[in-house]
């Protein structure tokens, strides 16, 4: 299935000929434009060198580096367990997530699995974590179109769920509270019930959220038909996360794939969208968030009895193997490939982020576009300069 | 329902037949496969057939590409970085043991490729020439390789043939050397010796002196 033949592209690719015309007789001179890396579009420093032709993007090069750490040279000279300090720092956003599958894939080497209370535990901090993340992003979103209402409600909203996480782990942005077997501790007394208030107070927030940015028209003209990626292309570069559900692939790593956590016992639903342009990438986000907190809210109701860890050594040594583990992260698809040689710490990790893939997408996207529209474009892939250059 | 730590599943009916039809698509390109059950496929193919053996996979229904990287099986020489630089340096075991489906060189790439239907993805290995460490390029057949593949030859060296725009990724445009192979020292280490030369904090329960024994739990 191509979107080529739905006529909003149809006559987004006859106005982009049109220009290109306009341009050709004018004769407008070319100029570069550079991008960053500091820019407040960016949540980094992602730097973004841009060919213009007039108003149009010729060609992009996104440059990264700025902020690379070396975390798989680093994996290699520490132990299991110190792994999940340095991965935390991946996704600085959605932290407790990058940690789930470096946690799994050491315990699929090791062929254990953490109790089911510590798996309950894990989703359920797994999606507060997609949910402080992607709030903010929805907020953002509206700071990169000139709104600055929504991101002062999305910091406002998120600190609860922050609130939620640290209370339970005690960090606020970098948890390291998943252990290999299990979790660091249980939840602390009152927990629950304060859960279920914070994630009313997020639903609230994805529908003031809905009216007033999505609902609103400037939003949608500046997203609808712009920055569309066809289902093939996103599969080709590997695109994941909301941003491959918004070209209408219904493929989500936590309902396609069985791992030992919770996402199987409860009832949500994986929403897609047909068009694969910068509004729909926004809107499965939104959507996203109501089901994360819909989860949240059924877990919390269903977490079993028993210890929340598993009897694992003092020392951990996994044994020899190679093992690939990937979530369905925030930011999309978060993987790691782990290869043991039967030490205290992996021999190599291969560590797959989401953004990655997601923002190798843009030399093609961003060719031909407006110069206001590269902003709103990158806002609606939605990456973090931390899951880029790891 | 089979998890993934499932092992004692003696056979895996879906991997199995996905591997059958990778198989019979990819012929004798394959030098070894490996599935294990209720886990992950691993296939290893010939290096001068590495772009092939991508529009094959491709061609059937793996179409998502998932990433491409290398591994280098030597040895670190280093260590764990965790030396006395006082110390003379100690003598470090060098064989090679590489992982599943095995491999003759040093370097070997690793790439995914998933089929999004199914979810199902295999793990394609080849090994990369010690002397003259060259593959082909993926670019052409799965877009999303152009980065990885810049990744991969700045941090391993490997040239791919038929890259469009081989530039550093991340790395200065004048760095030399190859930071992710195992001969390439952790700076950070040399620079400043490992702490916990100095300040060795003893194991919860063990005694300092005597090597603490794995596998006894708590």
């Amino acid at each position: 299935m191509t979107l080529l033949g739905d006529r909003q592209q149809l006559s987004y690719i006859a106005s982009q000929a049109a220009d290109a015309r306009v341009n050709l007789e004018l004769e407008t001179e070319g100029m570069t434009l550079n991008i960053g890396p500091q820019h407040p579009a960016t949540h980094g420093t992602l730097r973004i060198i841009a060919r213009l032709d007039g108003e149009q993007v010729v060609w992009v090069d996104p440059s990264c580096g700025y902020m690379h750490r070396g975390y798989e040279k680093l994996t290699e000279v520490r132990t299991y367990p110190q792994v999940t300090a340095l991965v935390n720092r991946i996704d600085w956003l959605g932290s407790f997530a990058n940690e789930v599958p470096f946690i799994l894939a050491a315990e699929k080497l090791m062929g254990i699995e953490a109790p089911l209370r510590a798996q309950h535990i894990r989703t359920i901090l797994f999606e507060l974590s997609r949910i402080a993340n992607v709030s903010l992003f929805l907020g953002d979103l509206g700071v990169q179109l000139g709104a600055i209402t929504p991101v002062f409600m999305a910091f406002r909203d998120r600190e609860y769920v922050l609130n939620l996480i640290e209370s339970a782990t005690g960090g606020r942005f970098h948890p390291n509270f998943d252990r290999i077997g299990g979790l660091k501790d249980d939840l602390p007394a009152g927990w629950i019930d304060e859960t279920r208030t914070v994630m009313k107070k997020l639903r609230r927030f994805c529908d003031e959220i809905e009216d007033l940015l999505f609902g609103n028209e400037i939003f949608q003209s500046r997203t609808r038909g712009i920055g569309v990626i066809p289902r093939d292309i996103a599969l080709q570069y590997g695109m994941s996360g909301a941003n491959l559900r918004a070209s209408g692939v219904d493929w989500d790593l936590r309902r396609d794939q069985s791992l030992p956590m919770a996402w199987d016992k409860v009832d949500w639903k994986v929403w897609t969208h047909p068009d694969g342009d910068s509004f729909a990438r926004c809107w499965v986000r939104l959507q996203e968030v109501r089901e994360s907190t819909r989860i949240v809210e059924q877990l919390v109701d269903t977490i079993p009895a028993g210890p929340v860890m598993t009897k694992v050594p003092r020392i951990i040594k996994v044994p020899e193997g190679e093992a690939w583990v990937c979530t369905e992260n925030p930011l999309g698809e978060m993987g790691y490939y782990v290869v043991s040689q039967g030490d205290l710490g992996p021999f190599r990790v291969k560590i797959r982020s989401a953004s990655f893939n997601n923002i190798s997408i843009t030399p093609w996207l961003l060719k031909g576009v407006y110069v206001p529209d590269i902003v709103t474009i990158l806002a609606s892939l939605y990456f973090i300069l931390g899951d880029i250059d790891r | 329902m089979s998890s993934i730590t499932d092992t004692t599943l003696a056979t895996d009916v879906v991997r199995e037949g996905i591997l059958a039809r990778v198989q019979a698509a990819l012929g004798d390109i394959i030098v070894e496969s490996l599935v294990k059950p209720g886990d992950d496929i691993w296939v290893r193919v010939r290096t001068e057939s590495w772009r092939e053996t991508a529009v094959k996979v491709r061609d059937l229904g793996f179409s998502y590409f998932d990433f491409l990287s290398a591994i280098d099986w030597l040895p670190s020489p280093f260590g764990r970085g965790e030396d006395d630089p006082t110390e003379p340096a100690p003598v470090r075991d060098s064989t090679i043991r590489r992982g599943y489906t095995g491999g003759d060189t040093r370097i070997q790439m690793l790439a995914r490729v998933v089929d999004p239907t199914t979810s199902m993805g295999i793990n394609l290995k080849t090994d990369v020439p010690d002397d003259n460490a060259h593959v082909e390029s993926w670019t052409t057949v799965y877009a999303g390789a152009n980065w990885h593949e810049r990744e991969a030859w700045e941090m391993f060296g490997i040239t791919f043939d038929g890259h469009p725009d081989l530039r550093h990724m991340y790395l200065p445009t004048d760095f030399e050397g190859f930071p992710l192979r195992k001969d390439f020292p952790l700076l950070a280490r040399i620079v400043k010796p490992w702490p916990g030369i100095v300040d060795v904090e003893p194991m919860p329960g063990g005694d300092q002196d005597e090597p603490v024994q794995d596998g006894d739990a708590q």
